[in-house]
């Protein structure tokens, strides 16, 4: 099989690089919407673009153990994950739209500065690694600290939790284009301890709600010792 | 099967059995003293048998598959870990039959959890010298300070107890540190964690005395030397007498194992400036746990400084065996350890002896102040004779065991003056001096404890009624005594068993010069210059006191009494009318010289009663300077550290993910600078 997709792909950097950049745009895109609605589903259009990309380096590289990491992304990333969130937001009825801390333009104009650090310090990096995605490091790691700071501006608990997720997909975006991925065993940890979180955060969202009557982590300030 | 092996599969196991036993069954109290404990004791004699051979056998290991994955136990017996082993069995065997006895009278704690914390404690002390590799060690020593910890707590339930086991946990964990990164730094240099691998650690460099310093301080901590003593005159009082015996008796015997272990074994470098600093640790902790021991009014406080005396007697020991082998003088190093050794066996023998005493005078009478006992040797007679041999070897008069150990260290600082660096040879006969000093007033302490407890009057009326030790109790009392006794008579036996140990840390031993003499004769260097027969003392001591008792009863109280009878008259009588307890001396009053010579180091609160008070009180305490040049800066200065870095701690989440960004993103920038 995967010498057919080799024949029907031709111009796998291609692919690779257009699923890198609309990685990073959905990047920007989820660090800009205020609906949990869409961010869950932009979440899932990045898992999507997450697994093409695996996929076709798997294809391209003909290196199996990529093609499981492939297939954990496609059953995590993009079924399992937005499920969980969509039947979460439901049961929690917060569709509605979110502040955030920091307004949007100003969160924008710093992650584009996030972006240029992210290339100037990715470009030593790639020039020592040997793969093919070589070119898309840089962007691996502007998506992790965009969803970092994603995290750190949005002031409601599942945004938050959303934009770990998107943290982890990137991470997972750099260590494929990196190194053709981590050993199987390490993917396979990160993947039940995504797993393990969600349904820790899933608990935790319902102990803060009855706590607080909110879901706003503004409140759990009140916690804190005197 | 080997010796390690019999240890591995007999002694081990039977104890932790026992405790899970106990655990199982842990309301049966008649199963668990009666049964149980004397079952430990057993394993303890069968583990003192063992190590006796192993003194003598060649070294053996093993490798156990324990622990993690990749990273197994190493185990070795040889003759110093032998030497400490029979120690720990020997002591072991006394106090769990003690114990089975005494725990049954007591309340609080659960039998069942008291049995499987103390049969753990026991395995963990094992363990710890009979490891072979740092990981291991690290376990076994922090199982023994969880154990005990927890033995120590066992009335949790009293806030004063509470705080003593925190400061000793605090204290055993700072310890614990310092022995850690002193392992790390062999292991790291040497790129494995095996006690082999460290051997091979460089003699010279700055790295050998880092790596002792930290050990030093960390075994220190453990062994309770000046200036981190402070837990143990509060966690003796607190813990029940078994297990002080046992903490004070073998536990901190295990950090002197280390100290060997690590100082003489691991370490191969020779620095005449590490046994100095060992003499001065130890003359410190020796002064200054004598004087305190002395002004004490508290029965197992008193003993409680005068272990940390004779933790320091033992660590001058030390100290002087290290500045003989750093001047190559192997004899006389051997000399100064045999004594440090000897010591350590006396103090096994005789502090267990004491603290059991004051465990079967508490039971007895509720009482551990000594302000408020007194006279029992009329109700408690046999208590109080086993208490008067523990006294007197405490005090070091021969001819028991505290005697041979303190003229041996003696011996070894007549030979100083021989060493060939100026101001050593000079200052450590003066030291010799500051020694007989300390063995002089722990004499003194000696005198006190036993004077104020069993002699004279009782001062309290529930004392009259106080009744004798129990059969249990009564057998680890005489376990000790005589081997206070044997120890005591027999010191040739004892220096050709310390024999072994000295010969495998210092290639030398002095059991060629000794038994060149006939049994009955101790000379450790040369006939010709010093010798000590205990058998022709104890020999002679054990015909003329009957003697002068018979003479004095036949002639003197003869004459007396019209009728041949004893007469008995009421003690420190004096002629006077009337007299009551109150008009003897008091614990407070028997020390107050003592106080007043050393007023300097001391740190006495009074209060007087006014002459209008209408419930006059008078209050006299000692406090521990350390707590104030010590302790509470410290404390102070971590509060203020903590007070510092709090502004950091806001509260919100994002302001802590901000922390987490900011570090990554420097960390990226500055990798790729």
């Amino acid at each position: 099989m995967i010498d057919f997709l080799a024949r029907v792909l031709p111009e796998a950097g291609q692919i690779i690089n257009l699923c890198a950049a609309l990685m990073l745009l959905l990047g920007f895109s989820m660090l800009a919407q205020r609906r949990i609605l869409t961010l869950i589903n932009l979440f899932l259009l990045q898992g999507i673009a997450l697994f093409v990309s695996i996929l076709v380096v798997a294809v391209s590289t003909k290196q199996s153990h990529l093609l499981w990491s492939a297939m954990i992304t496609l059953a995590l990333k993009v079924v399992a994950l937005p499920w969980v969130l969509h039947r979460l937001i439901r049961r929690l009825s917060v569709k509605w739209d979110v502040e955030t801390l920091l307004n949007i333009p100003t969160t924008m104009l710093v992650g584009i500065g996030l972006v240029i650090v992210a290339f100037n310090v990715a470009t030593p990096i790639s020039e020592l690694s040997g793969t093919v995605l070589r070119s898309t490091i840089g962007i691996a790691l502007a998506c992790v600290l965009l969803s970092f700071l994603m995290m750190i501006t949005r002031s409601k608990a599942v945004p938050q939790v959303i934009a770990f997720l998107a943290m982890e997909n990137g991470l997972f975006f750099a260590a494929t284009s990196a190194t053709y991925g981590m050993p199987m065993v390490v993917e396979l940890g990160i993947a039940l301890d995504v797993m393990v979180g969600m349904v820790i955060f899933g608990v935790f969202f319902f102990q803060i709600r009855q706590q607080f009557d909110s879901l706003d982590i503004r409140q759990m300030e009140k916690a804190r010792e005197e | 099967m080997s010796i390690l092996d019999a240890i591995l599969t007999i002694v081990l196991p039977g104890w932790l059995l026992i405790g899970i036993v106990g655990l199982a069954f842990p309301f049966r109290s008649r199963l668990i003293y009666g049964v149980l404990f004397p079952l430990g004791a057993l394993l303890g004699a069968v583990l003192a048998l063992c190590a006796l051979s192993g003194i003598v056998a060649a070294p053996q290991t093993r490798v156990l598959a324990l622990g993690l994955p990749d990273l197994p136990f190493h185990l070795r017996l040889d003759a110093l870990s032998s030497f400490f082993l029979f120690l720990l069995g020997a002591a072991s065997t006394g106090i769990s039959i003690y114990a089975g006895g005494y725990f049954r009278r007591g309340k609080g704690a659960i039998p069942g959890l008291l049995c499987l914390l103390y049969h753990i404690f026991l395995a963990s002390m094992v363990c710890v010298m009979l490891t072979d590799d740092g990981y291991a060690f690290m376990i076994a020593w922090e199982t023994m300070a969880l154990s005990s910890f927890f033995l120590v707590t066992s009335d949790h339930r009293i806030p004063e107890i509470r705080r003593a086991g925190f400061l000793y946990l605090l204290v055993a964990h700072i310890g614990a540190v310092g022995i850690l990164l002193s392992f790390g730094l062999m292991a790291g240099n040497a790129g494995d964690y095996t006690f082999d691998a460290m051997r091979r650690f460089p003699e010279t460099g700055i790295w050998p005395t880092l790596a002792f310093l930290l050990a030093l301080f960390g075994f220190g901590a453990k062994a309770g030397i000046l200036p981190l003593h402070v837990w143990l005159p509060e966690a003796h009082p607190a813990a029940p007498s078994p297990v002080s015996a046992m903490m004070s008796g073998v536990m901190l015997k295990t950090a002197i194992y280390g100290l060997l272990r690590v100082g003489f074994d691991l370490l191969h470098a020779k620095y005449w400036w590490w046994g100095l600093l060992l003499l001065v640790l130890g003359f410190a902790s020796a002064i200054f746990g004598v004087i305190f021991s002395a002004v004490q009014t508290d029965m197992k406080r008193l003993l409680a400084y005068s272990s940390i005396e004779n933790i320091g007697i033992i660590v001058i020991g030390i100290g002087l065996a290290l500045v003989f082998k750093a001047f190559s003088l192997p004899l006389f190093a051997a000399l100064a350890l045999t004594a440090a050794l000897y010591h350590c066996l006396n103090h096994a023998y005789f502090k267990s002896l004491l603290f059991l005493c004051t465990g079967t005078v508490l039971h007895a009478t509720g009482e551990r102040n000594l302000g408020k006992l007194g006279g029992l040797i009329h109700s408690m007679p046999r208590v109080a004779w086993l208490a008067l041999v523990g006294a007197l070897a405490a005090a070091g008069l021969p001819p028991l065991n505290g005697f041979v150990s303190e003229w041996l260290m003696l011996q070894g600082f007549l030979f100083t003056s021989g060493l060939p660096q100026g101001y050593l040879h000079m200052l450590l006969p003066v030291a010799a001096a500051a020694f007989t000093l300390v063995t002089a007033l722990s004499g003194f302490a000696m005198v006190k404890f036993f004077g104020i407890v069993f002699l004279g009057q009782p001062r309290e009326e529930n004392l009259l009624h106080a009744h004798d030790a129990g059969r249990h109790e009564f057998f680890g009392l005489v376990w000790f005594g005589v081997g206070c006794v044997l120890l005591g008579v027999f010191p040739n036996l004892v220096v050709a068993l310390i024999d072994p140990v000295t010969r495998l840390l210092l290639d030398n031993g002095l059991r060629d010069v000794v038994t060149e003499n006939p049994w009955w004769l101790l000379a450790p260097i040369s006939r010709d210059r010093a010798s000590y027969s205990a058998a022709i003392f104890f020999v002679s001591l054990a015909l003329f006191v009957p003697l002068v008792f018979w003479v004095v009863r036949r002639f003197f109280h003869g004459n007396l009494d019209v009728y041949g009878n004893v007469k008995r008259v009421p003690a420190w009588d004096c002629g006077f009318p009337l007299q009551t307890s109150r008009m003897q001396d008091t614990a407070e009053g028997f020390s107050q010289p003592i106080r007043r010579v050393f007023a300097s180091f001391l740190q006495h609160t009074r209060h007087h009663p006014s002459a209008f008070d209408s419930k006059p009180v008078y209050r006299s305490g000692v406090e521990d300077p350390f707590w104030n040049w010590l302790y509470a800066p410290t404390a102070r200065l971590v509060e203020y550290g903590t007070r510092v870095v709090a502004f950091l701690q806001h509260g919100r989440i994002a302001i802590y993910l901000l922390y987490g960004f900011i570090t990554l993103l420097i960390l990226l920038v500055m990798t790729n600078g």
